[in-house]
């Protein structure tokens, strides 16, 4: 059995930048560990540009964005076992790994960060009908595979949901001379970023088909065509829409799904509709001692706010390390109201500044973001326009918490 | 055998072939079985336990792709089936020798138990003229209250239930490939990728002829499923004619396995002929929701529907509430080879017989549930047909032990130890979901059949299978092909030679 004091679990931007964040509070017996033969998490396929503007104030790739973490982790001397699967999580901080060179680990920590990221969701998680050929793929797969394994999946596209990858590959394919005849959205708006709908869509002539999904997949062996209909608002498709389109594969960027399938071993109390931990202010799980940042808390469309918020979780786990539980404090639940979709963290302490994150439900104009506990507003903000694809966080002083009587607060966007 | 010559095994005759224009080599066998699937590999394997030169030809690039890979895997304990019909005998003779089938051929096996369960008085009734069906045929049934079912099942509603304690559940696609693997061992030649163009008349023997080739038989067994009534017209038997219905399911998460630990039916839909939709544990530990029971007209047409996936949501959630769409990885559907029409229905029994034309041509027709739990007995009845007819010997180098891939997953921490102390490969895990290492994915690839295709990994490893279904491990699983096989990416296929799964390099790569 192996001690440590700090485990993290993963080596993407939220393992990172957890470790060095532990790193800086004085912390040095840091593990990371790291399923794939290189650390950066999914930013080492994310081979285009646009990341790290907020962090660092400079547009940088993927690779770019991983490389500056990574660099300052080797310079510290911090210890990463890379190709490395964690097989097991106990809730008493128990751990059982694998690798090449040391086949079977079990190791005991004071403190885990939970930092796995999120898988994609599939065909089957959409309940995707019709056939089932070769030629369909999710499109954090076909990225995987053209960027990091020089592997083109197809030549005519058609891209079934406009989150963010989704977008970012019908760029990359249609430069790899690949034709993508439309990208399909159910919903009437894009859950992509704008600024992806102009240089990926609009750049590139690539249709944005909103309130249209695949209603029939064809194809005995490779995928020959899909029938796209055009849905109601709600999401059912209309009959008379129909028609076929030519194409020999279709994408997914149909969502991201929390991995949280170690957390669950270890008892992590997971919220229903992010997919994520419940957690405290202090990112700490229901499990005392495991924390949990970046996109197996909760999916996130920036990766600096993944690292933000993995600083936070690196900080609070030494201050665990360092002095023990700690979480006993008069403390107030915080809910989703009126428009808001959730709000992280779900449980704050009146005795700490505090950064909400959160997502509205839908698009829209004109709303204020209003805090309340019984009654008493406790902030208000006013935006011109909310989008779901576009966290929201907001920064409150510990000094509104105080005088508060209730035991929870409520966010609404009305 | 008796017709049975050194000629015949040694050489390869010259036949005319009116098609190709020319005389074409065929291949000699004494029996060739049409049909890989459950009971086309099942009879190759019995067969193989006798001097005799067997074999098997299937048109898709593995065994077991049709109904094989895509029915409930459940081992019924023969209940539905009239008193002292075919399906009835073979299907408790199926229940009862599974486990040692299983058990030589290292294939899962469980006794779970079934619950019958009914909603409502009407069913209730029905549920006392089953135990009675199934007493007649053998089966242990019993009538148990909602307390029963209430602690048994905790998550399942019902008014009142029949409890079979013999039902089981095995993994069929492991089972066919089993079967196949053990035939193939014991020297039953298998081609794959074969489809049958015709079948001639040559004095006593027949002559197959197929896209790969031309082979002369003194015996066909027609175990074609969904395509025996077409093998069937080569022999004048043109009586019956299948119905394909189609049945879909819906796979759930594991996460969702505490839901049941039995197999939960309905009380079956009067005058269906199928079970109703059901629950389902797998082998596996995921759930499965189906099937559902609809007549198609494309006997090859597998695709899922809309309809019937809010349907299967829908039926399960009756008896089922804690079920939802979240816990749902994956949908497929099976087709059931069904020979009465939608119109007439009901039971109807197998049809395994000679040929009105020709005793020596055996045509297996109508194999639908329960085909798999039957699978064993068919075997030994179509078998039993021709040693009547030949008196086979019993061959002395007959190994009916099979060792399937080990699943690192599934062994004990302290073998796991051992194991990944002796090979580097079993500490690479490949599939993050199931946990299955590099070595199981080159064990998968080196399978005794020859298939190289991905979803030849996929029912003989588990790859792709859990809740990521692939995200995860395809990119690794090609990696494996690319450096340790030698595949182009071209050459990479999902299972047909034309379901190529990628359209090259990336510019500037080649």
């Amino acid at each position: 059995m192996i001690n440590k004091e700090l485990v993290i679990i993963g080596a993407g931007p939220a393992g990172l930048a957890a470790a060095l964040s532990a790193y800086e509070e004085g912390l040095r017996d840091i593990l990371i560990i790291e399923r794939e033969s290189k650390p950066g998490g999914i930013l080492k396929q994310c081979i285009h540009d646009g990341f790290g503007l907020h962090k660092f104030k400079e547009i940088l790739t993927g690779p770019e964005y991983a490389f500056r973490y990574i660099e300052k982790v080797r310079e510290k001397n911090i210890e990463i076992l890379t190709d490395t699967i964690v097989t097991m999580l106990t809730n008493d901080k128990y751990i059982k790994a694998i690798n090449q060179e040391q086949g079977i680990m079990e190791i005991k920590a004071q403190a885990v960060i939970l930092a796995m990221g999120s898988r994609e969701r599939t065909s089957g998680g959409i309940s995707l009908p019709g056939d089932r050929p070769a030629g369909i793929y999710t499109a954090g797969l076909a990225q995987n595979l053209m960027n990091l394994h020089n592997i083109k999946v197809g030549e005519k596209i058609v891209i079934l949901g406009s989150g963010d990858i989704g977008l970012i590959m019908a760029r990359r394919l249609t430069l790899e001379g690949a034709s993508v005849k439309a990208v399909l959205e159910i919903m009437p708006y894009s859950n992509g970023l704008k600024r992806n709908i102009n240089q990926c869509l609009v750049d590139y002539d690539i249709p944005l088909k909103l309130q249209h999904t695949v209603i029939d997949v064809k194809g005995d062996s490779r995928l020959e065509s899909v029938t796209v209909a055009e849905v109601d608002n709600q999401l059912q498709p209309i009959p008379g829409t129909e028609y076929d389109i030519d194409c020999d594969t279709l994408i997914l960027s149909v969502g991201l799904i929390p991995e949280n399938e170690l957390s669950r071993q270890a008892n992590v109390q997971l919220d229903d509709i992010t997919g994520g931990a419940l957690v405290k202010d202090n990112l700490e799980t229901n499990v005392e001692g495991i924390f949990s940042c970046g996109n197996v808390l909760h999916i996130h469309d920036l990766v600096d706010y993944v690292s933000d918020e993995a600083e936070k979780a690196g900080k609070s786990a030494v201050e665990y390390i360092n002095q023990g539980k700690k979480w006993e404090k008069e403390n107030i639940f915080v809910e989703p109201g009126q428009g808001i979709n959730y709000v992280i963290p779900q449980v704050i302490s009146k005795e700490k500044d505090q950064i909400f994150s959160m997502r509205v439900k839908q698009p829209d104009t004109d709303k204020t973001i209003k805090l309340f506990c019984e009654e008493e507003v406790i902030f208000e903000q006013d935006f011109d326009k909310v989008n779901p694809s576009e966290m929201i966080k907001i920064d409150i002083k510990k000094e509104k918490f105080k005088p508060l009587k209730g035991k929870s607060i409520k966010v609404v966007a009305i | 055998m008796k017709i049975q010559t050194i000629l015949i095994i040694l050489c390869f005759g010259k036949e005319f072939n009116e098609s190709g224009g020319g005389f074409l080599e065929s291949q000699k066998f004494d029996i060739v079985v049409i049909g890989g699937g459950v009971v086309g590999t099942a009879i190759a394997r019995e067969l193989s336990k006798y001097k005799a030169n067997v074999g098997l030809i299937e048109k898709e690039s593995d065994v077991g792709l049709g109904a094989s890979n895509s029915n409930s895997g459940v081992v019924h304990s023969g209940f539905t089936a009239p008193v002292g019909s075919l399906k009835a005998d073979v299907c408790m003779y199926g229940n009862s020798h599974f486990e040692e089938v299983c058990d030589e051929l290292d294939v899962p096996f469980e006794r779970v138990g079934k619950l019958v369960v009914a909603l409502n008085k009407k069913q209730v009734a029905e549920l006392y003229n089953m135990q009675y069906v199934g007493s007649m045929n053998g089966a242990e049934l019993h009538i148990v209250g909602k307390d029963f079912i209430k602690e048994k099942e905790p998550f399942i509603d019902g008014k009142a239930a029949m409890y079979s304690p013999n039902s089981a559940i095995t993994s069929p696609y492991e089972l066919t490939i089993a079967y196949a693997e053990n035939a193939h061992t014991n020297g039953v030649d298998i081609k794959l990728n074969t489809e049958v163009v015709e079948i001639k008349k040559k004095n006593t023997k027949f002559l197959i002829e197929t896209n790969n080739g031309l082979f002369e038989t003194n015996y066909v067994i027609n175990s074609a499923g969904l395509f025996s009534d077409f093998i069937a017209s080569f022999s004048g038997e043109d009586r019956y004619k299948i119905y394909p219905c189609r049945g879909e399911y819906y796979v759930l998460d594991k996460n969702a396995s505490d839901l049941i630990s039995r197999l939960v039916y309905p009380v079956p839909p009067e005058n269906a002929g199928g079970y109703g939709i059901h629950l389902t544990p797998t082998i596996d530990g995921n759930i499965l929701i189906g099937p559902s029971n609809e007549y198609i007209n494309d006997v090859e047409n597998e695709a899922t529907t809309k309809e019937v996936m809010d349907q299967l949501i829908k039926e399960a959630q009756n008896f089922l509430p804690a079920i939802n769409r979240d816990l749902v990885i994956r949908s497929y559907s099976g087709i059931r080879s069904k020979i009465v029409p939608p119109e007439i229905g009901g039971f109807t029994d197998f049809v395994i017989e000679k040929s009105p034309k020709y005793d020596n041509f055996i045509n297996l027709i109508g194999i639908e549930s329960p085909g798999l739990t039957s699978a064993p007995g068919i075997a030994k009845y179509v078998v039993d047909i021709i040693d009547k007819m030949e008196n086979l010997q019993q061959d002395e180098d007959y190994d009916g032990k099979r060792d399937g891939i080990t699943k690192f997953d599934q062994l004990t921490l302290q073998k796991q130890k051992e194991l990944a102390e002796s090979n580097p490969n079993y500490r690479d895990i490949v599939c993050r979901c199931e946990n299955i290492t590099k070595q199981e994915i080159i064990d998968a690839l080196k399978n005794p059949l020859g298939v190289k295709t991905l979803k030849g990994v996929k029912y003989r490893a588990r790859a792709t299978m859990g809740r990521c279904q692939g995200g995860y491990c395809i990119a690794r699983i090609i990696k494996i092909m690319q450096e340790e096989f030698g595949f182009d990416v071209k050459e990479l296929k999902l299972e047909s030679n034309k379901s190529k799964l990628f359209s090259g390099q990336a510019k500037g790569w080649e």
